[in-house]
């Protein structure tokens, strides 16, 4: 298995839309094939077309606010005594996640397509919160699938989709996270497709939903590399982006302009969430070697029984808590462009202490994971080293569980 | 390749009727009790589906998930799922059992054990919801040399292309998904508009069989019945699940409620 040089890590899988051979592909009722392949057809041609990338870097720009700011940690960084590290701040984003990328694309095809209607997945709450922003901005009616555990755990983010127009369809089937509003919401697809566009909210899905989403995530690189040059007047020798891996659109979309470079130089650290400390779930498919299955339309390497029952995951954090993982993820796995690691509940909740203390930056739980790793490794590093941890959401949702596990001053 | 499903179409025909098709959850609500009500049922339905359950299905309406998830529950396993299929085709009177559902449980079994145990249990035909064509071109010519009819779905969303190309590469029997839902979906389109467009998929190769599924209950089967078969499903879980609730016996419920839709067709 190769990664290719000089094209598109989106562009890599082959002509049944595997990457590598076998991630990926479309593991989907007959009935999707139609829908998918005219998604494909549209979104094969925008990708090349200048004014509807001139479009998306002008919502982008204006609405989603960008560049979003890339800052030094200081304080952080001298607490450490290691290497520099470094935060692109995402959460500045419209919305206060990377999430309003994807969703901004999606209601644009959608728009482009004449579907009225938008459904779409979350846990976090996140992906449906910014969905929710983007199908009100341009007029499209906007439906949210979310598992009734997450609805419970992440109001903040319920209320906003609420605020917006949408309707929240809460799911009660299986675990009631993540894992459930996908199947529900393609569900929904299927009996809907004719008027409703689908927005998968990570890089999952059947292929052309994994290849939107890393387009649309990839604006986060796309600023970095700017911000780097700008900063050290070129890409600096030794970089390490680390980064939360749920589904995988944030960290994706954080590594992709940086693909080319030699891992020497530019190295990907994925950090997925290893669930309670004492408790043998999590959603780290790639750390633990979980076995290659299907999921929600795509081979991956997915949390599953010896039978091929997907397992339940747990974390603390609703937007990782995902058995599966992202076919682009699995394949920068195999062809060890990237590396991947997982973080306690407790090393999380550990690095939102630290970061809050030292830092004016919030980093919501998801991130934290990644902040956890990055504080750990930097340690061991010297100060040429450059750490970059992409800060992908604010722990604004997260305010109910970090009251209860770390008490009301952490708020 | 002689294949049991045919002889099922062939009798009904003769009888001047559609072909009844029933599809329970093996499992459901335990491994005994699914192979009761198969043998129950065997009277009155011709060609028997019998779901693996699966617990991300993306195909499925509320009826048939609920079965399924009462079958995982209960700890159905795919060798279970095989000892109830090779005790129920033992019986004399058995009919063809078509085993129906997501493709990772092919995949985690390994497509030729599967296809092995499958022809070794007497398993007729499979149905792999979510391993469309051209994705399951080369597990059909696996199924073909076990004798094993791989069964494709076509959707009113499906191209005319595509469908001549699917129903080229199909054995004798395809399966019509009636209406854009999920597995027991309200009828939302016509009779009438439903069996147009079966007539246009039938006439591309008169020679197989279609079926026609999804939405189907004692209310809608019988202005399907031109069709040469036809697939009733979420209802008969739904009876289950009803049956449990009132604590009501299932199996007598189960074959009343089939014994009344082939009675709607004769």
């Amino acid at each position: 298995m190769k990664l290719k040089k000089g094209i598109q890590v989106i562009d890599q899988g082959n002509r049944l839309g595997f990457w590598g051979g076998k991630f990926g592909g479309n593991f989907v009722p007959e009935t999707l094939k139609k829908p998918i392949e005219d998604l494909e057809i549209l979104f094969n041609k925008l990708k090349k077309d200048k004014r509807f990338i001139a479009e998306r870097d002008r919502y982008f720009k204006n609405w989603v606010g960008t560049p979003t700011r890339f800052i030094k940690l200081e304080n952080l960084t001298k607490h450490i005594g290691g290497a520099q590290i470094w935060s692109k701040v995402v959460s500045d984003a419209n919305g206060g996640a990377h999430k309003i990328y994807n969703a901004t694309v999606h209601c644009l095809l959608a728009k482009r397509s004449g579907k009225k209607i938008i459904c779409g997945d979350t846990g976090a709450g996140y992906a449906g919160k910014m969905l929710s922003m983007a199908a009100k901005k341009f007029g499209l009616k906007c439906k949210i699938f979310m598992g009734a555990k997450d609805i419970e755990r992440q109001q903040p983010n319920v209320k906003a989709i609420k605020k917006n127009g949408a309707e929240v369809i809460p799911v009660y089937s299986g675990s009631q996270t993540l894992v459930d509003a996908v199947s529900e919401c393609m569900r929904f697809w299927v009996a809907n497709c004719d008027t409703t566009a689908m927005c998968v909210g990570s890089t999952v899905g059947p292929a052309v939903f994994v290849r939107i989403c890393g387009w649309s995530t990839s604006q986060i690189s796309r600023e970095l590399k700017v911000q780097l040059i700008d900063e050290f007047g070129s890409i600096p020798k030794k970089l390490k982006l680390y980064n939360c891996v749920g589904g995988g659109s944030s960290s994706f979309g954080f590594w992709n302009e940086f693909m080319d470079y030699d891992k020497k130089q530019c190295e990907f650290i994925g950090v997925e969430a290893g669930g309670p400390a004492k408790s043998k779930r999590h959603a780290a498919p790639l750390t633990y070697g979980s076995k290659i299955g299907i999921l929600h339309g795509a081979a991956q390497y997915v949390n599953q029984n010896s039978e091929g029952q997907i397992e339940e995951t747990e974390s603390i954090s609703a937007g990782l808590d995902y058995p599966g993982i992202s076919p682009l993820h699995c394949f920068l796995k195999d062809t060890k462009r990237a590396r991947y690691t997982a973080a306690s509940d407790e090393e999380a909740l550990n690095a939102y202490k630290l970061v809050t203390k030292y830092e004016k930056l919030r980093p919501s739980l998801e991130p934290c994971h990644a902040f956890f790793i990055a504080i750990k490794e930097a340690k061991k590093m010297n100060k040429n080293t450059i750490v970059v941890v992409n800060s992908c959401g604010d722990a604004y949702k997260d305010k109910k569980i970090l009251v209860k596990r770390l008490g009301k001053k952490y708020v | 390749m002689f294949n049991p499903i045919d002889l099922a179409f062939q009798k009904a025909k003769k009888e001047n009727r559609p072909a009844l098709l029933t599809y329970t959850v093996a499992g459901d609500s335990s491994k005994n009790q699914s192979l009761i009500i198969l043998n129950a049922i065997s009277k009155y339905a011709d060609i028997l589906e019998l779901g693996v359950p699966h617990n991300t299905p993306v195909a499925d309406g509320s009826q048939i998930q609920t079965s399924a998830y009462r079958a995982i529950k209960n700890g159905i396993k795919m060798e279970d799922i095989f000892w109830i299929v090779k005790k129920y085709t033992k019986n004399r009177n058995s009919k063809p059992i078509i085993l129906m559902g997501y493709y990772n449980m092919i995949f985690q079994y390994g497509e030729r054990k599967f296809l092995e145990k499958c022809k070794k249990v007497g398993v007729s035909g499979l149905i792999v919801v979510d391993l469309p064509w051209p994705e399951n071109k080369s597990f059909t010519k696996k199924c073909k040399k076990k004798s094993i009819y791989l069964i494709q779905l076509l959707s009113p969303t499906t191209s005319k292309e595509r469908l001549n190309k699917i129903i080229k590469d199909s054995h004798a029997m395809n399966y019509f998904i009636s209406m854009l839902s999920t597995t027991g979906g309200k009828l939302k389109v016509s009779p009438r508009k439903i069996m147009s467009n079966y007539l246009k998929i039938k006439k591309i190769n008169p020679k197989k069989n279609v079926v026609i599924g999804f939405g189907i209950t004692e209310k809608s089967i019988k202005s399907l019945k031109k069709a040469d078969g036809l697939v009733v499903g979420s209802a008969i879980c739904k009876e289950i699940s009803v049956s449990i609730q009132k604590s009501q016996n299932p199996v007598t419920n189960v074959a009343n409620l089939v014994k009344k839709l082939k009675n709607k067709i004769l």
